[in-house]
């Protein structure tokens, strides 16, 4: 029997998101890098349209209209009304250009009002690109955790509220892609921090239930790294004691606070964050493929900590 | 002292309101959390924190958790027990999107028939239950509701999570706009097609070939219902706009000082001034130690580092411990501590750059362990009030 799922870097649509601050942002590029490394053609698109994906590549934010970035990664910034003229164009060969006017004004409010309408512009884009198979995969820098699922599950809303039209139609392909989960995946993104595990485990659980979206893969970013074994811990205990600093700076003369007081921040932030990967492993589905991403301390930005989250991407995937 | 000092608490002792806003994850329900800890604590009167997700067991330390929308006191022996003496009293209300939208149509329907048409159209279902964005304006909505009862001498409100910073701002003019609008006009049209003027066609036709009839019925039955309560719905929402501009009212911005946030902050800010609110304080959460990016402490790791070997083996007598452990944490020590001071510097240069106009601006210092508890919000608010 074939395998019901496909690994991460097989698929064909990749949703990613996680709670603001975690950076989602970055994994989504970093995803598209590794899958660009690999030798595919990589369609990224941010759906805030705030510019940090292009950012995340050092080029100026970009438009509906893809452009390149990198060799193998292209970029979109998603735009409902630009993705409404698409669609009126390619389905109901509607001649345009007398009449979008009034309704690019109505649409504005209609998108404010009516339940989805953005949501299912927004999914319709990213599906019909993975039907017309421009690209072997999308990397979608998706909105974040509180508004993922009513993005995810648009389809369904439309369906339950329309049955009739071409709405409706297209509706039901787009979950057919939606839930495959061979083609779609969703990637989740959070740091070993308290909020973002709760939050992560909730959105686990609420994409199982409220959405067909599988759930591929959990991204723990900003890992700090395991400094000390045991017997160091107590050795930098007894030197970061009152009389070890003491000792220890009229020894070289100068003040070593400051530096210590660096080395005991790292120790007890890491602690604190391994208790809650710890408590993110237990409240994940067994089985769950957890990434482990460590934290790059700033060192790099733009496409240097893009280029830095795929190869440890690729390593934890190991491909 | 810095000259943020004081500033905080004379914000929320002349202010009715204060809303904290900014990015996610930089910890603006905490900080709202705490700001209402201290007034209700240091500067008495009654004080309600009015708050969209926090996290569990910061709920659980406002004595809050699953009480859906009711206003619930936090006791005073909460604060007793962290050494605090409560000039004020602290409540606390978490934000149910779906019961607060269902209370307001209760408030401004016309009869019950009216109510229950609304409240039972799927329609309604799932633009208050399933989409985002509803969750911008019942936030501004119960805020306004709640001070109306003139209960409460400060409401510090935490905004909700949006896809735009500035979504819940416009949310009371966006709906005001939408139920005056004249698309709302024709999407009742064809529910009394004795209208149905010449203008809503080309709409309609097109509407029809993407929807469906079906929907469209459903939309204009919808609106057709929720057209009674036009009158009520934009008042309030104009209402909620003016309050919000209002001197009573005043924002602090919470961000961190990574790049991505302060680029948020900034835009928020910039906004925020462009439409002459006024902007009470600048947070910026989770710093690193200023001690950390100081050029002597580098001075030092360096010397730590390159006299290693002949420093271990003295440390190691002084201080009875095993020569190549202590070797091991020396190296690890000042590995940590280049590690740090890179984001420190970064970090503190950001924060150097962020434009402030006329708003104090207060860095807090990471905390190594998480805040989930009153003693936690009180040294966090401790903080803020020193500056």
């Amino acid at each position: 029997m074939p395998p019901r799922t496909r690994p991460l870097q097989e698929r064909s649509l990749l949703f990613v998101t996680g709670k603001g601050g975690v950076g989602k942002t970055t994994i989504a590029a970093g995803l598209a890098q590794m899958l660009a490394d690999q030798g595919k053609s990589v369609l990224g698109c941010e759906i805030d349209a705030k510019g940090d994906l292009a950012a995340a590549f050092e080029i100026p934010p970009a438009g509906f209209k893809p452009v390149e970035a990198v060799p193998g990664v292209q970029l979109m910034s998603m735009d409902t009304e630009a993705s409404l003229r698409e669609y009126l164009r390619l389905n109901l060969k509607i001649p345009i250009v007398g009449r979008i006017g009034p309704l690019a004004k109505a649409f504005d409010f209609l998108a404010t009002a009516a339940p989805g309408v953005k949501e299912i512009l927004t999914i319709g884009k990213v599906t019909y690109e993975v039907r017309a198979k421009h690209y072997d995969t999308l990397v979608v820098d998706a909105s974040a955790t509180g508004h993922v699922i009513g993005q995810l599950a648009a389809p369904q809303a439309i369906n339950e509220l329309v049955k009739v039209g071409l709405i409706r139609n297209q509706s039901d392909w787009m979950l057919e892609i939606l839930s495959d989960p061979k083609q779609t995946g969703l990637v989740i993104v959070t740091t070993p921090e308290e909020m973002p595990v709760a939050e992560t485990i909730e959105l686990s659980a609420a994409v199982r239930e409220k959405t067909t979206v599988d759930l591929a893969a959990v991204v723990v970013n900003r890992l700090l790294p395991e400094r000390f074994g045991p017997r160091d811990e107590a050795a930098f205990d007894t030197m970061s004691s009152p009389t070890g600093v003491e000792a220890l700076s009229e020894m070289l003369g100068m003040d070593v606070g400051p530096v210590l007081s660096a080395a005991r921040l790292a120790t007890t932030l890491r602690r604190s964050r391994s208790v809650h990967l710890e408590t993110l492993r237990a409240g994940l589905p067994a089985g769950m493929p957890l990434l482990l991403v460590p934290e790059l301390f700033a060192r790099a930005d733009g496409l240097r900590a893009t280029r830095l989250v795929a190869t440890n991407l690729a390593e934890e995937l190991g491909s | 002292m810095s000259e943020a000092a004081g500033a905080i608490e004379r914000l929320l002792s002349e202010r009715e309101i204060v809303v904290t806003c900014g990015p996610g994850g930089v910890g603006k329900t905490t900080t709202a959390a705490a700001l209402g800890a201290m007034a209700a604590s240091r500067l008495g009167g009654k004080v309600l924190v009015l708050t969209v997700d926090p996290a569990r067991r910061l709920a659980n330390a406002l004595g809050i958790e699953g009480i859906g929308n009711d206003v619930v006191e936090v006791p005073a022996s909460v604060f007793e027990a962290v050494g605090e003496t409560p000039l004020g009293s602290l409540s606390a209300a978490m934000l149910d999107t779906k019961q607060s939208w269902d209370a307001l149509i209760a408030q401004h329907a016309p009869d019950s028939a009216t109510r229950e048409k609304i409240l039972e159209n799927p329609l309604y279902q799932n633009l208050t239950g399933r989409f985002i964005q509803s969750h911008d304006y019942i936030a501004m909505e119960r805020l306004f509701e709640l001070h109306s009862t003139g209960e409460w001498d400060l409401i510090v409100v935490d905004t909700p999570p949006t896809r735009n910073a500035l979504d819940f701002l416009d949310a009371p003019a966006r709906m005001a706009d939408f139920f005056s609008s004249r698309l709302l006009r024709w999407l009742i049209a064809p529910s009394r097609s004795a209208l149905l003027g010449v203008a809503s066609k080309p709409f309609t036709q097109i509407a029809d070939r993407i929807l469906g009839t079906q929907f469209l019925t459903d939309i204009s039955e919808f609106f057709l219902s929720m057209q009674a309560m036009y009158g009520g719905f934009v008042q309030r929402a104009n209402s909620v706009a003016r309050l919000m501009a209002d001197e009573r009212t005043s924002f602090v911005v919470v961000s961190s000082s990574e790049t991505v946030p302060l680029r948020e902050a900034e835009f928020f800010t910039a906004e925020l001034a462009k439409r002459k609110l006024s902007i009470g304080a600048i947070v910026l959460n989770k710093a690193l130690p200023r001690s950390i990016s100081d050029p002597a402490a580098a001075k030092t790791a360096h010397e730590l580092e390159s006299r290693r070997e002949q420093l271990a083996p003295r440390i190691a007598a002084e201080l009875d411990l095993d020569e190549a452990t202590t070797a091991r944490v020396l190296e690890t020590i000042t590995e940590s501590f280049t590690d740090f001071s890179i984001v420190a510097r970064r970090e503190a240069a950001s924060r150097d750059r962020f434009p402030v106009k006329g708003a104090p601006l207060i860095t807090l210092e990471q905390m190594d362990h998480d805040i989930a508890d009153m003693s936690g919000l009180i040294e966090m608010g401790s903080g803020l009030f020193a500056g």
